[in-house]
């Protein structure tokens, strides 16, 4: 349906860029040689078919923009979203958690993602937990090593432990993965793992969780961390750790036993209203939730059957 | 009255589309400028451009390990690729049959056209397991990224000093011959030092494509902000911090990117100006 939609909508567009181009010769017309006139042609079609386009988008789309850890999800969510409400658009960006925030706070998109608790000064904005995301430490397959602790975990990315032999594998160097400074990801292990200590600056930085998955899956002395969502959809490329002894699972996550996972948040500008109103109910009802459970993540509403 | 005003339109039209492609410079600079300048004046030049340290999330912005990843992996490219580009033109100019010249030219020019994602790509593929395996280290390293930008500078490399050569007066090769010059004399101490300026400034132009080079070395060098140890260390360059960077930073953290850009845009700017003036030393001559 929307589909169609949008080809109607082209297919006007066109019309009126032909109509642009009709009153843009003219216009150029009374001017001398050809090249000019030409060129006028196509300056004048352009702007008068570019205001054309602008004018004719459709008032029900709402954007949502933020965490790029969230807006796969986010983007399958959408997909189905319209697929029941066929007349109502969602516009999924990405952007990352800090620049979703902003973009609420400043109005350009409805629903702001983020996959990190609001600071401090943010926290004016409403916002609802629509998930959670375990974080994994990820190795090679066939890296001996199976269960860290925790201050292992941070002695390898602060940089004190730089060697396998050091944790009872063999005896190459440690090769770090971190994301870059600003990722919601990487704020979040700083935040769970790191403490005070800082990521070494040695760290080899990669820009998606993506990026991270493969580099581990192809290099034997290589250590990262990713969304678990996201291991738990390619079990066989990374082994994730156990920490302290308890697996990394959807199911160690919502039973508290399992402590490296962040919560994914909507964040909106005061109480969704209308469209933004309806999509964030959808996400949080029972088919939203379950979409987000079968794509890995750990859904809120499983959490409140356990407390209540 | 008329024809005079037909004939003085087109140059009018022409000067103020030429005007327009200068005010984008103008433009770019003044942007980059102001907002990157704060930052500089706040942390201090000396500061800034020699700290150690990038931790934007601390409040600690220093850029030295950046460009020190800049010079290296551009030195590691010019170090492979120049060698082979300027043994390349003069196979071309002198020796290649006109058969082989023919292939050979578009298969360079093709080679200019080639996306930079897809270069780095293909290194990611191939380079970097062959170094992870055969060399150690993490494969992502100063030489992956070095022999792939070594590949993306040949064109310019090779065009360049090929048409230097080219160009020189029949007189030159004519004149060594007479005097009883081998070919392979003729070449090394008649036309290579006389086409000397213009094979500078093809390395030049080529330090150039590989300093600013972004998308390629993202995806090859690691990006680790440390100084290495070893050409086997990932490292990042200035371009490859705003490319990595810029989607999430805002505020402070945003200024430094656009403040690496005006460090990144003095060196560019030092390196043009080398090569403008090189060349316009071969003219006077």
């Amino acid at each position: 349906m929307r589909v169609a939609m949008r080809a109607t909508m082209r297919v006007a567009a066109r019309a009126v860029m032909r109509a642009a181009a009709r009153v843009a010769a003219r216009v150029a017309g009374s001017c001398p040689t050809v090249c000019v006139r030409m060129a006028l042609v196509l300056t004048i079609a352009l702007c008068l078919g570019t205001l054309a386009a602008c004018g004719s988008m459709p008032d029900s789309v709402i954007v949502v923009a933020g965490s790029t850890s969230v807006q796969p999800y986010a983007e399958v969510l959408a997909e189905e979203f319209e697929h029941q409400h066929s007349e109502n658009g969602i516009d999924v960006q990405g952007g990352g958690s800090t620049a979703g925030v902003t973009a609420v706070e400043s109005g350009i998109a409805d629903i702001g993602m983020s996959s990190r608790s609001l600071k401090e000064a943010e926290q004016a904005l409403w916002s609802i937990e629509i998930a959670k995301d375990g974080l994994a430490v990820i190795v090679h397959p066939q890296n001996p090593i199976a269960d860290l602790s925790l201050t292992q975990v941070r002695g390898i990315y602060s940089g004190e432990i730089s060697r396998w032999s050091e944790l009872g594998g063999v005896g190459t160097q440690i090769h770090v993965i971190a994301r870059e400074e600003g990722s919601g990801t990487r704020s979040a292990f700083e935040e769970l793992v790191m403490g005070n200590h800082r990521i070494t600056p040695r760290a080899i930085i990669q820009d998606s969780n993506g990026a991270v998955m493969q580099l581990v899956a192809d290099d034997r002395n290589a250590v990262g961390f990713v969304s678990l969502g996201l291991v738990e959809l390619h079990p066989d490329a990374v082994k994730a750790l156990r920490l302290d002894g308890v697996e990394a699972s959807g199911r160690n996550v919502v039973s508290g036993t399992y402590g490296l996972y962040r919560p994914f948040l909507f964040v909106t500008d005061g109480e969704p209203k209308g469209l933004t109103k309806q999509f964030v109910d959808f996400v949080l009802s029972a088919p939203g939730q379950q979409i987000l459970e079968r794509e890995g993540l750990v859904p809120v509403t499983a959490d409140r059957e356990d407390e209540g | 009255m008329m024809r005079k005003f037909r004939e003085k339109l087109p140059g009018r039209i022409f000067f103020l589309l030429a005007l327009s492609s200068i005010s984008v410079l103008a433009l770019i600079t003044v942007f980059i400028v102001v907002q990157g300048a704060p930052i500089i004046a706040r942390v201090g030049v000396i500061d800034f451009v020699f700290g150690m340290s990038w931790a934007p999330s601390q409040g600690e912005y220093g850029i030295f390990p950046m460009i020190v990843g800049s010079l290296s992996v551009t030195l590691g490219a010019v170090v492979l690729g120049v060698p082979i580009g300027i043994c390349c033109s003069i196979f071309l100019a002198e020796f290649a049959p006109v058969r082989l010249r023919n292939l050979f030219r578009p298969a360079i020019q093709l080679l200019a056209g080639i996306p930079s994602v897809v270069y780095g790509l293909w290194g990611l593929i191939f380079i970097v397991p062959f170094i992870r395996n055969y060399m150690g280290g993490p494969g992502l390293s100063i030489l992956a990224g070095s022999v792939v930008l070594a590949i993306m500078i040949l064109p310019t490399v090779i065009s360049i000093s090929e048409v230097s050569i080219l160009a020189l007066p029949p007189a030159y090769k004519e004149g060594a011959l007479a005097l009883g010059m081998t070919h392979w004399q003729a070449i090394r101490s008649v036309q290579l030092p006389a086409a000397k300026s213009g094979i500078v400034a093809a390395v030049i132009l080529g330090i150039g494509r590989a300093i600013g080079e972004t998308m390629a070395v993202i995806m090859l060098l690691g990006n680790a902000v440390a100084l290495p140890s070893s050409i086997l260390d990932p490292i990042r360059t200035l371009t490859t911090n705003i490319g990595i960077e810029m989607g999430y930073a805002t505020g402070e953290h945003r200024e430094a990117l656009f403040a690496t850009g005006i460090v990144l845009f003095v060196v560019i700017m030092i390196l043009n100006s080398t090569a403008q003036t090189i060349v316009k030393r071969k003219k006077d001559q």
